[in-house]
């Protein structure tokens, strides 16, 4: 059965986050004040067509290294699902 | 503005020196760069598109602004992995020039032949303007035909042009003298206020440790005709033009 890789692609923390931003000052207009700091990420999913679970971590940690994050400013987390 | 410093002298016996425009699907500063490189007598511009694996005999290579692949994902980051990309890479490696002009230098990051990253804008604003940049470092084979502190007129059209690096890396390019262009205010100083996009030091663009790769976000191939208001871009492609005419 394949899996599906779940990935989530942040900010570091030290990187400005420009839309972050922006968000958390609409909430506060939106008169949230108790509400702080929004950081915006990806999510991405992606089949992975493999039987063992190691090749698909393998494979799911190589492309998000690769593509789906730039290390210098994000960090990513990976899920792996069957299905 | 700058007046034309050289003439490149080609003996009527010798052809002209190609120059490679490297098209992305979304590229769209492609004629522009071509159209500029054209303008220097010797030099012959050629397209190349990034499916290809062909650099047709360039002496140079430009990665043109635009929008390859809609900066989907990240800006430059599909484009990265574009198949001419392997011979831009190997090229580059072998110690020959490329130029990364605005999305080029977004696809030159991507790929590791410079360091560092580029990030939306500060403002958050997609800027449209003409910039004042300086060449800090004229010593490069992009900025050798600069006068000393000169500074020059030339736009940005960007929304993620903040361009950051670790501090150790930033380090390391103020100790190899990498960081080659900064942005200024009309006086010439490196200020917050002259600073139009966020950037680290006010970096407008950067080469590799060797020399031969050059990444900026302003536009040369956009000053390089007096009816764009400014000249100031052309000393950039002289320099490159007569350092690949020499070799």
């Amino acid at each position: 059965m394949p899996y599906i890789a779940k990935i989530k692609v942040t900010l570091r923390q030290s990187i400005l986050d420009v839309q972050g931003k922006a968000v958390d000052h609409a909430l506060k207009n939106l008169g949230y004040r108790t509400v702080e700091s929004a950081r915006i990420g990806k999510y991405i999913e992606v089949t992975i067509h493999e039987t063992e679970l190691a090749e698909a971590e393998r494979i799911g940690n190589e492309i998000s290294q690769k593509l789906l994050s730039n290390p210098v400013m994000e960090n990513y987390s990976l899920e792996l699902v069957q299905i | 503005m700058l007046e034309l410093l050289t003439t490149i002298k080609r003996s009527d016996f010798m052809s002209d020196i190609t120059v490679g425009v490297v098209v992305f699907p979304g590229s769209n500063c492609d004629h522009d760069t071509e159209h500029a490189v054209a303008s220097f007598p010797g030099i012959k511009p050629v397209m190349l598109w990034h499916n290809d694996h062909d650099l047709q005999g360039a002496k140079a290579i430009i990665l043109p602004g635009g929008f390859s692949y809609g900066d989907y994902l990240r800006a430059g980051s599909i484009a990265r992995f574009s198949p001419i990309m392997k011979e831009v890479i190997e090229f580059a490696q072998k110690g020959f020039p490329v130029l990364g002009i605005c999305n080029g230098f977004q696809v030159l990051l991507e790929s590791g032949l410079l360091e560092g990253a580029l990030s939306r804008n500060r403002d958050k604003k997609f800027l449209c303007c003409q910039t004042h940049i300086r060449a800090v470092n004229g010593s490069t084979i992009f900025t050798s035909l600069y006068p000393e502190d000169e500074l020059l007129s030339i736009p940005i059209a960007h929304g993620e042009g903040n361009y950051f690096a670790p501090s150790e890396v930033i380090e390391r390019l103020e100790e190899h003298q990498q960081i080659v262009f900064k942005y200024t205010d009309a006086g010439g100083k490196i200020t917050d206020e002259a600073n139009p996009n966020g950037s680290l030091k006010n970096i407008a663009g950067i080469v590799n440790r060797q020399g031969n790769v050059l990444g900026l976000m302003p536009h040369p191939e956009r000053a390089s005709e007096k009816i764009l208001g400014s000249l100031d871009g052309r000393g950039l492609f002289e320099s490159l033009f007569l350092h690949i005419a020499e070799v």
